[in-house]
């Protein structure tokens, strides 16, 4: 299927990926400059912005907040998910698609709605704003991903497995704990991994429902308020380090529940 | 399986299913409760009214707020596609199988800064002393720094960015599931490379390109922080104008109105769009 030359597809494919690596390096190149303004020409290497990044409290405090609400979002949806993935593969309850929809459907919904619907509902409860309401806005995004990814992994050949447990006496959470989630373990991280770096990413239900104490997206954006700055190159650099760290974890699971599919 | 085990799996998908009623139904009723509400100077009148949709129908900012959102968005879903064929095209018919992975991976990879810093990071790029600017005076391309961020141009721009990226994903997917030997059959009947393209490759792919456009649609029409950031207050798309009416005026029920037009403009792509809404290959 030759549709092109070969010159043009190369000369084209360098041009895209210019277009989309651009901002990235710029982003990490500029974080290393020496002097404030992240803007050509390129005066580093210097690690000044992340030192200046470290002695900045409110950055410090906002980042462990953000560790904070993912590790609690992520471990809840990923716990929920699995609950309900394993109810409804396993014990079939009648109108289990219902369920599943409905389980589904915050997924068509775009944040800024949850989050606005949220934040009135915490206002008609007259709960105050807090890191606890962005938590369960982060739970309510994040449970439909967990779930479907659970769920694709809990395949019925496994069912022998946790009968034949049963069989020999075990009783339901002995199942679970030493059948259903050691087989499904990869898919349970991979949702956790997941929905930690979706919280950790996420702004604009943290806007609606943070006070004062905000998660590390909500204080970057106030900072950029002050315009191009060298230290938000060096914040940007950190968030990005850390989600592919997450991303890259989540990913060498994913290849080992693959050839876990194959293999068996 | 007997009924005691079917009580056991309710047990099991309750707690979802209690948490998805209570964090995502119960607020869904409130918003369309409250856009029948009214705002009075500081207070809120919660006898139920439909003026708030009145007022969207009526109101000149809100319908030029809704239209600057669909054209930037429409622009995004034209630029993005037509960027993201050829790219996702060379990927899976120019590039031996094994790179295929690795060119992909690079793809995505902004996608993994995060969303604010990515639409900062475009202000790096565009901003009057930024990286474009400095080069091309510099090369002498040009006198005068270009006044490119805070414009309609840097909101698509950055938009058309993100979503390159996913149209690349699901175009490609797409591409990869057409049969290996279509091609070389349709040589061999005599069509050219030009014909196999337009009458075998492109209608077998067009699944990708509406998947593609229809998140770059749902997920555009939605951003704050993208318009916010790199297209500033110069003109307003409707989630700004939403914003404004929570942050600035208090008027709750006008933004639940809003948010509500936009779950139904979502709604209605989404039904217009269902029919090729797979990357499965139908039988």
């Amino acid at each position: 299927m030759k549709v092109f030359n070969a010159g043009i597809a190369w000369a084209f494919g360098l041009v895209v990926y210019g277009f989309i690596l651009l901002p990235v390096i710029s982003l990490v190149v500029f974080s290393f400059q020496a002097t404030a303004l992240p803007v050509p020409p390129f005066t580093g290497p210097s690690l000044r912005w992340y030192e200046e990044l470290f002695a900045d409290s409110g950055m410090i405090e906002a980042l462990a907040n953000s560790l904070v609400v993912g590790t609690i979002s992520g471990v809840a949806s990923t716990g929920l998910g699995f609950l309900a993935a394993y109810g409804l593969a396993r014990h079939r309850p009648r109108g289990a698609k219902i369920v599943r929809a409905v389980i589904m459907t915050p997924l068509g919904v775009s944040y800024l709605v949850i989050g606005f619907g949220l934040s009135i509902t915490a206002n008609e409860l007259a709960l105050g704003k807090s890191l606890v309401l962005v938590t369960l806005g982060h739970i309510i995004i994040n449970l439909p991903l967990a779930f479907a990814i659970i769920l694709s992994q809990m395949r019925e050949e496994d069912e022998s497995l946790e009968r034949a447990a049963r069989d020999l006496g075990a009783g339901e959470l002995t199942v679970i704990a030493r059948i259903v989630i050691p087989v499904v373990l990869p898919g349970i991280l991979a949702a956790f991994l997941l929905s930690f770096t979706l919280s950790w990413d996420e702004f604009i239900i943290a806007f609606f429902l943070a006070d004062f104490d905000v998660t590390l997206p909500i204080e970057i954006w106030s900072q950029l308020r002050t315009g191009l700055d060298a230290k938000t190159n060096a914040a940007g650099t950190l968030v990005f380090a850390i989600s592919l760290v997450a991303l890259t974890l989540a990913y060498i699971l994913s290849r080992t529940t693959q050839r876990r599919s194959k293999g068996s | 399986m007997n009924s005691h085990v079917r009580w056991r799996g309710w047990v099991l998908v309750g707690p979802a299913l209690l948490v998805t009623l209570g964090l995502f139904a119960a607020p869904m009723v409130l918003v369309i409760i409250t856009s029948l509400y009214r705002r009075e100077g500081a207070s809120i009148n919660r006898a139920l009214s439909l003026d708030n949709y009145v007022r969207i129908l009526t109101d000149a900012t809100i319908h030029q707020a809704l239209l600057n959102s669909l054209e930037v968005v429409a622009l995004t879903v034209a630029f993005s596609t037509l960027i993201a064929y050829p790219f996702a095209y060379i990927i899976a018919f120019r590039v031996a199988s094994k790179w295929q992975p690795l060119l992909l991976l690079l793809t995505v990879l902004p996608f993994w800064t995060s969303y604010v810093v990515r639409s900062y990071s475009w202000l790096l790029v565009l901003a009057k002393n930024g990286v474009i600017n400095q080069t091309l005076v510099e090369w002498g391309v040009l006198a005068e720094p270009l006044a490119m961020a805070n414009t309609r141009f840097a909101t698509v721009l950055a938009f058309t960015h993100f979503f390159v990226m996913v149209s690349t994903l699901t175009i490609y997917a797409s591409l990869r599931q057409i049969p290996t030997n279509l091609g070389p059959a349709a040589r061999d009947l005599g069509a050219s490379p030009l014909q196999v393209f337009l009458r075998v490759t492109l209608p077998l792919s067009i699944p990708g390109v509406v998947v593609g456009a229809f998140l770059t649609f749902v997920l555009a029409i939605g951003d704050y922080i993208t318009p916010q950031i790199v297209g500033g207050g110069n003109e307003l798309l409707l989630p700004q104008l939403l914003i404004l009416q929570v942050s600035r005026r208090g008027d709750f029920p006008l933004a639940a109105a809003m948010a509500l037009v936009l779950l139904v403009i979502v709604a209605l792509v989404y039904a217009a769009s269902s029919k090729n809404l797979t990357l499965e290959r139908r039988k």
